[in-house]
């Protein structure tokens, strides 16, 4: 894993000047990597900061002055969730995101399963086209579909309908990708055997293809549900009516609202950050793995 | 990890042998439900996203067909698409400035981080931080940049050490001359985590014999980063690159949400101008124009992307 490390590290110092040379010599990476991490840390701890100081406070003093009066309220999240609607809005987002990550969990993997283990003409084209589709913006369905969804009848984007039909449909190519080229890893020999003693289709994807392929299948998953759960724009088109948005169209309201009560904001974009940053530090593994495999997205 | 492994560009035999069986009910079951929703929402819109665009389609009535005055206007009578003057402007061209700019800086910075943190401890942690953005909204990283680009010394962080060398508080996004600027150094911020995850995975696989080679040749560390480390990781950066450059295409969340395009409209870029003319403006016509030509400036990735993966689908 540490192929570079190796050379650079070289024998280990044993004296206290030969560790301290050492530390001298590499001080400008110590430098260099300390600024960037306080460059990537600092904006964010500035508002976490913000979201927990009276509002009093905030308007007349920059939150950077809490290390000599530390003053701390839990007010703004009380009014952002109670008086403000992020507290439903929060609801919505769970209501649009769950569906939104388990219907394209369920569609591609089937979709993968074929491209991977059944035979039939055309199935490497096929896979190609979905290869091509990673690439397509949702702004291609927008008009057309919206105008559809309108003069349709059907109540698709007065309620949750559209907007998990279009986040499963826009999330396929990417799941059907990522899980076709594991589900391929898989042993042949298995898959074969089961075959031999009868197993149909079905059988062989439940029992073998799906409990197998958890790691996968887990990463496309929390890739899916971070990815829906952090969307705007999607929200934006499809869900017309305030009472379904998620709070990332909320949070959008509220800056055109309140331009400069930043305890309120901050607590606002605290609410939105909680379940991403808490999925990100317990799964990150599975979050990189999804991220390195999907690069393409 | 598809992205560290070469692409045989080289074996690409379509003559190889076809899968073999016809027809088969499984895979029309197991395929289905995917390809009704790829063609309800992704090809059937492509096409008539197409047609549209040679619409006037104001208000959703598509009744005044025009042929391809929607593309005229965009190129020629639209400043807030395209102005080519001096300096440029427009929407386009600011995909230009964020396809240059962010795209070699994320590079770049995300290069520097990888090799610099496989010489330390803390490398997992320095990785993590900067990867952090990554995980959270782009609407929760405008908020953040917005109160740190805030033009009050007691408010904003970045006009707070401005105030110390005696400098005004200056309105970042209020100004056109510096708001693609902050904008694009927020983005920079949000992907280089990107960055810098692939590229450190694909640096650790030089094998560290080339590298005590070089320094045993006397090369000095920056001639290996630039002669060795470089060169060896060209196709992971094409790939990083690649997927940055979609990035630019793609982006709209963060301009929504930091500035709305403005001042004025000196900071749309065209994901923005196609949902600012379809849905506020009611023009569905000129947004499906912008549509399609968002889709045509994907299309050179969407060849990269299947000569990549068609050599391994063929032989498989």
């Amino acid at each position: 894993m540490t192929a570079l490390q190796d050379t650079s590290v070289q024998a280990p110092p044993r004296t206290a000047s030969e560790r301290l040379a050492r530390f001298v010599s590499r001080s400008p990476t110590h430098i260099i990597l300390g600024l960037i991490g306080l460059v990537w840390m600092v904006p964010t701890i500035g508002l976490l900061i913000t979201s927990f100081r009276p509002s009093a406070d905030m308007r007349s003093t920059g939150w950077w002055t809490v290390l000599v009066e530390p003053r701390f309220t839990t007010a703004n999240y009380e009014r952002v969730l109670a008086g403000e609607g992020m507290g439903e809005a929060f609801l919505n987002s769970i209501w649009i995101t769950v569906p939104s990550t388990l219907l394209p969990l369920v569609v591609a993997a089937m979709a993968a399963f074929a491209l991977a283990w059944v035979k039939f003409p055309f199935r490497d084209t096929i896979f190609l086209l979905i290869v091509a589709a990673l690439m397509v913006p949702v702004q291609i369905g927008f008009i057309p579909l919206v105008t559809a969804m309108r003069e349709s009848g059907v109540p698709l984007l007065t309620t949750y309908g559209g907007v998990w039909l279009a986040h499963t449909a826009y999330a396929l190519p990417f799941g059907i990708f990522l899980l076709r080229n594991f589900f391929i890893t898989l042993p042949k020999d298995l898959i074969e055997a089961a075959r031999i003693d009868g197993a149909s289709n079905l059988a062989i994807f439940r029992m073998i293809i799906v409990p197998l392929s958890v790691p996968a299948i887990a990463a496309y998953g929390i890739f899916q549900f971070l990815w829906v759960w952090n969307d705007l724009l999607m929200a934006l088109v499809y869900t017309q009516r305030n009472e379904l948005q998620p709070m990332t169209v909320e949070v959008t309201r509220l800056l055109g609202t309140y331009a400069s009560e930043w305890s309120l904001l901050a607590a606002a974009a605290f609410v939105i950050m909680v379940v991403p940053l808490v999925v990100f530090i317990s799964l990150q593994r599975f979050f990189v793995q999804g991220l390195l495999a999907g690069s393409v997205k | 990890m598809a992205v560290a492994n070469p692409p045989a560009e080289t074996t690409t035999v379509t003559t190889a042998k076809k899968p073999g069986g016809g027809f088969s009910w499984a895979a029309l079951f197991f395929l289905g439900p995917a390809a009704l929703l790829l063609l309800v929402f992704l090809v059937f819109p492509a096409i008539y996203t197409f047609v549209l665009s040679f619409n006037r389609g104001r208000g959703g009535e598509f009744t005044d067909w025009v042929g391809v005055d929607n593309y005229v206007r965009l190129f020629t009578e639209d400043p807030n698409f395209l102005r080519l003057g001096f300096p440029p402007s427009g929407a386009l061209w600011n995909n230009v400035l964020w396809l240059i700019f962010y795209t070699s800086l994320c590079v770049l910075l995300g290069l520097i981080i990888a090799v610099m943190a496989t010489r330390v401890r803390y490398e997992g942690i320095i990785k993590a931080i900067v990867f952090l953005p990554m995980a959270i909204a782009a609407t929760a990283v405008a908020i953040i940049w917005r109160f740190v680009y805030f033009p009050d010394s007691d408010t904003g962080l970045v006009n707070a050490l401005f105030g110390i060398f005696g400098a005004g508080p200056v309105a970042f996004l209020g100004s056109p001359d510096t708001v693609n600027w902050a904008l694009i150094a927020v983005g920079v911020w949000g992907s280089v985590g990107f960055a810098t995850v692939i590229l450190s995975a694909a640096i650790k696989g030089i094998s560290s014999e080339v590298l005590e080679a070089a320094r045993v040749d006397g090369a000095n560390e920056t001639q290996i980063f630039w002669r060795v480390i470089v060169p060896m990781v060209s196709l992971p950066i094409s790939v990083v690159a690649v997927t940055l450059i979609v990035n630019v295409i793609k982006l709209f969340d963060l301009i929504y949400v930091m500035t709305a395009g403005g001042p004025g409209a000196a900071s749309r870029v065209i994901a923005f101008s196609m949902y600012q003319e379809a849905f506020p403006a009611g023009q569905f016509g000129y947004g499906a124009a912008i549509a399609v030509i968002m889709l045509l400036l994907l299309i050179p990735v969407m060849i990269f992307n299947v000569r990549r993966f068609r050599a391994e689908a063929v032989q498989q």
